[in-house]
């Protein structure tokens, strides 16, 4: 750990997360429970176990998708000092996922009617970059993420599980994120693909971004792992 | 850095009564007891005590079943009735602006600023257009109470408005009753968005279309809040709706707001039993 005498960029402070399920008699459910860890920028950090730990519940408290039962995440951001992920009002939040914050999920979710390049031009586009040189950066990752350009016009509802994946995955680095927050990137695709994840995550780390990845396939990502958590 | 973004519309205890009311009304009626009216007195309570902020270029969602207080809360803020109670703070999204509130404005006031500020998309085109104008006549009417004046510029402008949502220009002067129900809701839309409104409020505009033009009107909405970075207030039932479009929810239940968060926390994380089980209903 390099990195460990600078300030950290995200601390997860005795986190609790418990859903309470109305339509079942109030049961409770408690994912993640006590949790703490600390993330140094330019790292990437990687929590891994078997699915059911609560590895996604972590990255979605962080992303404030799910509200947090109890502790804290601070989080050091660029524009806003030092916040708290788990109070800080949802004008902030949506601020922090515009401007510093970037999430990927497991799948794809898109619109069954927006073409593969615009997805990926989007985030560029909410940054305020002009049409033509989105479309430019656009087409040169998709190019790297192997997407063939005659796909590029259809929607990605139509491509294969891992075409989508890499499209799910190109539009969540294309925005260059402060902190980028992965959930399995390399479920679903193939070793040459599992390749561009690296690169993808290692070129991002080059430019400062910081990853903080969940994912059972410690195979592929421990080798470029900076800190890793096992639940 | 807009760290502060303006705001547009702050809604206070916002409240609409049907009746008088009565001591026991505040403990028989809400969404613990699964009416908004009170069986003792009868009184119904459409909304109560509705408070949220509206940020410039924004769209905020609400959803909630049939008489939950959804479009009450919509006709208070379109000033087509008065509240009960409370207070709608309205800004223009220019800085140095100063925020009036519209419940206490006098009648012309109010009968301008809702023609030139306000936007209004009804489910029913009926509602929002006469029937008995022309495409061209309807978007005319709000543009001449919005004290715009001159024929040929108001010509110009509807043409431009139709060309913007869809509609071919060159029925500007043909009657509404022989369009489709989707292209009453792009003339309703271009009616709506004739006077440059500070706010566009959309009330349940895609019920009752079939499947792909409901898509169309949809995209259309998506494209002018993108290029004009339209506020905008987005009423449905539909949580599939609001997905796409709304980054921010409310959730209403029996007059009463029982959650407000991110959109996609609503739907992942709902807390209130009430929206938990409305995203399980989801198809």
């Amino acid at each position: 750990m390099v990195t460990s005498m600078t300030t950290p960029i995200v601390e997860v402070r005795d986190l609790n997360k418990s859903f309470v399920l109305h339509l079942i008699d109030g049961r409770t459910i408690s994912p993640v429970q006590s949790m703490s860890f600390t993330v140094f920028p330019g790292q990437h950090f990687l929590i891994w176990g078997r699915s059911g730990v609560g590895k996604t519940s972590v990255l979605k408290c962080i992303y404030r998708t799910y509200i947090s039962t109890s502790g804290s995440i601070l989080y050091h951001s660029a524009h806003h000092g030092v916040i708290d992920m788990t109070t800080i009002p949802e004008r902030v939040v949506l601020q922090l996922r515009e401007q510093e914050i970037g999430y990927c999920s497991q799948f794809l979710k898109v619109l069954p009617r927006v073409s593969a390049l615009d997805i990926m031009t989007e985030p560029l586009r909410r940054m305020g970059m002009d049409k033509e040189q989105a479309r430019e950066q656009g087409s040169a990752w998709l190019t790297r993420l192997r997407i063939a350009p005659h796909l590029w016009q259809a929607s990605p509802v139509t491509f294969s599980g891992g075409e989508q994946q890499r499209i799910n995955l190109g539009r969540a680095f294309i925005g260059k994120p402060r902190l980028l927050l992965l959930d399995e990137p390399t479920a679903s695709l193939d070793s040459g693909s599992k390749q561009i994840v690296l690169d993808l995550i290692h070129d991002a780390k080059a430019h400062g971004t910081t990853v903080v990845t969940v994912s059972h396939d410690i195979d592929t990502l421990s080798t470029l792992a900076d800190q890793q958590l096992a639940l | 850095m807009t760290d502060v973004a303006s705001w547009v519309l702050n809604v206070t205890g916002l409240t609409k009564r049907y009746g008088l009311g009565c001591p026991r009304c505040a403990e028989s009626t809400g969404p613990d007891h699964g009416s908004s009216q009170c069986p003792f007195c009868q009184t119904v309570h459409a909304c109560v005590n509705a408070g949220f902020t509206l940020y410039q270029g924004e769209v905020l969602g609400i959803v909630g079943e049939s008489g939950s207080g959804k479009s009450t809360l919509m006709q208070l803020i379109n000033l087509t009735i008065n509240p009960t109670a409370g207070e709608i703070w309205y800004r223009e999204p220019t800085q140095d602006s100063t925020a009036m509130n519209l419940v206490t404005m006098d009648g012309f006031t109010r009968r301008h600023f809702r023609n030139d500020r306000l936007g209004i998309v009804h489910q029913r085109p009926e509602l929002g257009l006469n029937m008995r104008f022309s495409v061209g006549g309807n978007v005319a009417e709000k543009l001449l109470l919005a004290n715009w004046r001159h024929i040929g510029r108001i010509r110009e402008r509807i043409t431009e408005l139709m060309i913007q949502t869809e509609l071919p220009p060159e029925r500007i002067d043909d009657d509404p009753n022989t369009f489709s129900g989707g292209m009453l809701q792009r003339v309703q839309i271009a009616k709506a968005l004739s006077s440059n409104p500070g706010l566009l409020l959309l009330d349940e505009v895609t019920s009752g279309l079939d499947l792909s033009v409901q898509a169309r009107v949809l995209d259309l909405i998506r494209r002018i809040q993108w290029e004009q970075k339209m506020t905008m207030l987005l009423v449905s039932h539909d949580l599939g709706v609001i997905k796409q479009l709304a980054r921010r929810t409310i959730v209403m239940k029996n007059g009463f707001i029982v959650e407000s968060g991110l959109t996609d926390q609503i739907l992942e994380d709902p807390q209130h039993p009430y929206t938990q089980l409305l995203v399980s209903s989801a198809l």
